[in-house]
């Protein structure tokens, strides 16, 4: 691996954990469309700011497009308070509006401006370790300035959450509880609005204003499905979003395709396979534990029917195990099944192919009436 | 000796001419209130009524367009400090990462303030609160497996860690089975009995009579307020629902 791989390597997986990091709450807040507004019109405040600089390096940039950040979050809610327009409307109509203000700015400036509509839409990670993005002090290369401007983002995010962590799970989690405990869920959701527009700011210019949003979904997305504690579920956030960097990075590499797209087509894997296969939330074990409910319900089921039909006159016709799925309208074979599930768990025995409760089988079956009782 | 007549004449809760609307439509009209300490209160009244309302504008989660509330005759932003408030267990998302402790443990943070972390002091409130509602073996268990029952409770418990003088509860029965229903109704004795005043917006008609103290029956405006004994008659149910109800003795 060369110096060069690595570099964009680490610049990758910064990215993706500042991402991350952001994306636990927007998930978790219901926010994620937001930042994907965010991510877009941070755009037009890089332009802004590039047109009052003419600077493409320069710190304003950052300035420029936080703020635009958080004026899209503003003008958002702005328009959902006036009663007109619902949240997702209210979006769909911000976003497109500044960010096409944008991509027309730079598309009749593009002559002499170093901002093209690839660089807007992917990113360039790939230029990284190029000689003229290096962060130089006294004769030292400190490496790429992105990964520099990555890390310090990662240490304010970093820092935010630890500071402000109570804060974040209890408005998060309850803001009318939050609100009456004397933390105003504004504050916080203002001071989350700034974080996700800084760092989509400078992931922006790793990885794109369109992958923005997939690695601050994904990972967090990911992390949701198998964790129960907040806490928890930001470290296992970082986590894959660092695996998403590097399996992405050399995807990209093996299909020498877009760094960027890899990644997100990572992040978009991982989540697949834990949104099969995570062992309480997942897919596959959420239909496990429905068959087995189903189951032992019809389980119950039958055992009530045992009972009503006990020693009357149509117990032969009703309870007989070959016209048993008539009665039911049960499936043919199911009902065979269950009946032979009841037979070897000692519910009920068979008498010249009539079934019988057992003593266990009826306490059964009153416990299941009683149930359905006190539901009613 | 006249700071402790003071101490007795003081107000729970005093509210004044309070009207809060929706756009100009208005949920609560006019309502004057006035519930003093160590008050078990049932707030009854049909759907739309106005009674989450009520507890969400003492609480100034909710600006009313006329009117005030007073809480230990200290305005809301100060007197919400003497308040423990249970929000309607479904206003909340029970998939939320945490565990039963994480949730309770939510109560001592109002105390704590901006930017100070829980300690042990607060851990031990915490375990504490969970013990009284028999939760504690349950601490660590993610809120989503949980009961209605036992959502409640960690709801309650989250109020208790507050160690309030006035508890506002939004519908806590609703859902839960009859053990709990009990285990909470002996705890709002037990915190009146130790001088608090509870609020409890309420919708069994028929356990009025053995859960509380005091009654307020609302339907947008205040039909009426006062011991139970007084004011829970027919004729108010009446106004307060309209004919069909009744309670059946």
């Amino acid at each position: 691996m060369t110096q060069a791989q690595l570099e964009i390597q680490l610049l990758a997986m910064a990215t993706a954990v500042a991402c991350s990091l952001c994306g636990v709450f927007l998930v978790l807040r219901r926010m994620s469309l937001l930042s994907d507004a965010i991510s877009h019109t941070v755009l037009i405040g890089i332009v802004i700011a590039f047109f009052l600089t003419g600077d493409m390096t320069s710190p304003w940039l950052l300035v420029g497009a936080t703020t635009a950040g958080v004026f899209t979050v503003l003008l958002v809610e702005g328009l959902q308070k006036t009663g007109v327009v619902r949240e997702d409307a209210a979006i769909g109509l911000v976003f497109p509006a500044l960010f096409s203000i944008a991509v027309l700015l730079i598309s009749i400036y593009s002559k002499n401006v170093h901002l093209d509509m690839d660089a807007v839409l992917v990113g360039k990670i790939a230029l990284t370790p190029l000689p003229s993005r290096r962060l130089e002090f006294g004769g030292y290369d400190f490496g790429p300035k992105s990964l520099a401007l990555m890390i310090a983002i990662i240490i304010v995010n970093i820092g935010f959450i630890i500071l402000f962590f109570k804060e974040l799970k209890v408005s998060t989690f309850d803001p009318a509880f939050s609100k009456a405990i004397g933390f105003n869920p504004y504050w916080i959701h203002l001071g989350l609005v700034l974080s996700v527009s800084t760092t989509a700011v400078a992931s922006f210019d790793a990885v794109g204003s369109i992958l923005v949003v997939a690695l601050m979904a994904a990972p967090a997305a990911t992390a949701y499905l198998f964790t129960d504690k907040l806490s928890i579920m930001l470290v296992w956030s970082c986590i894959i979003g660092m695996l998403c960097a590097v399996l992405g990075y050399w995807l990209a590499h093996f299909l020498d395709a877009s760094i960027a797209g890899s990644m997100a087509t990572v992040a978009g894997i991982l989540f697949g396979l834990t949104f099969f296969f995570a062992p309480e939330r997942g897919l596959f074990s959420v239909w496990q534990r429905a068959k087995i409910r189903d189951r032992k319900f019809k389980l119950a089921l039958l055992l009530v029917h045992l009972t009503h039909h006990e020693g009357t006159i149509r117990e032969l016709e009703e309870c007989n195990i070959e016209s048993l799925h008539l009665h039911l309208r049960w499936d043919e074979y199911e009902t065979r099944s269950v009946a032979f599930e009841a037979v070897e768990s000692f519910c009920a025995s068979q008498e010249n192919k009539v079934l019988k409760l057992t003593p266990k089988g009826r306490i059964i079956a009153l416990e299941s009436l009683q149930i359905g009782t006190n539901l009613s | 000796m006249t700071g402790l007549n003071d101490k007795k004449l003081e107000l729970a809760l005093e509210i004044n001419d309070l009207t809060v609307s929706y756009k100009d439509k208005p949920v609560l009209w006019d309502i004057d209130l006035e519930i003093p300490q160590g008050a078990l209160v049932g707030i009854v009244g049909p759907n739309g009524a106005g009674k989450t309302t009520l507890i969400k504008s003492i609480l100034g989660l909710l600006k009313p367009v006329a009117g005030s509330a007073k809480i230990l005759g200290l305005e809301i932003d100060q007197g919400i400090k003497k308040i423990a408030y249970v929000p309607q267990r479904g206003s909340v998302d029970w998939d939320f990462p945490a565990t039963v402790f994480d949730v309770v443990q939510m109560g001592t943070y109002g105390k704590l303030g901006w930017l100070r972390r829980p300690g042990s002091k607060e851990k031990k409130l915490t375990k504490d609160a969970l013990e009284k509602v028999g939760m504690l073996e349950l601490a660590h268990r993610q809120i989503s497996q949980l009961s209605g029952g036992q959502q409640q409770r960690v709801f309650l418990a989250r109020a208790l860690v507050q160690h309030a003088e006035i508890y506002l509860m939004d519908e806590p029965f609703q859902g839960v089975d009859s053990t709990t229903e009990q285990s909470i109704v002996e705890l709002l004795r037990e915190l009146r009995n130790q001088g608090a005043t509870a609020l409890v917006v309420h919708h069994d008609l028929q356990t009025v009579k053995d859960y509380f103290d005091w009654v307020v029956l609302l339907n947008v405006r205040k039909i009426a307020a006062g011991p139970v004994s007084e004011v829970f008659t027919e004729t108010n149910l009446k106004l307060a629902f309209g004919s069909r109800v009744s309670l059946g003795e």
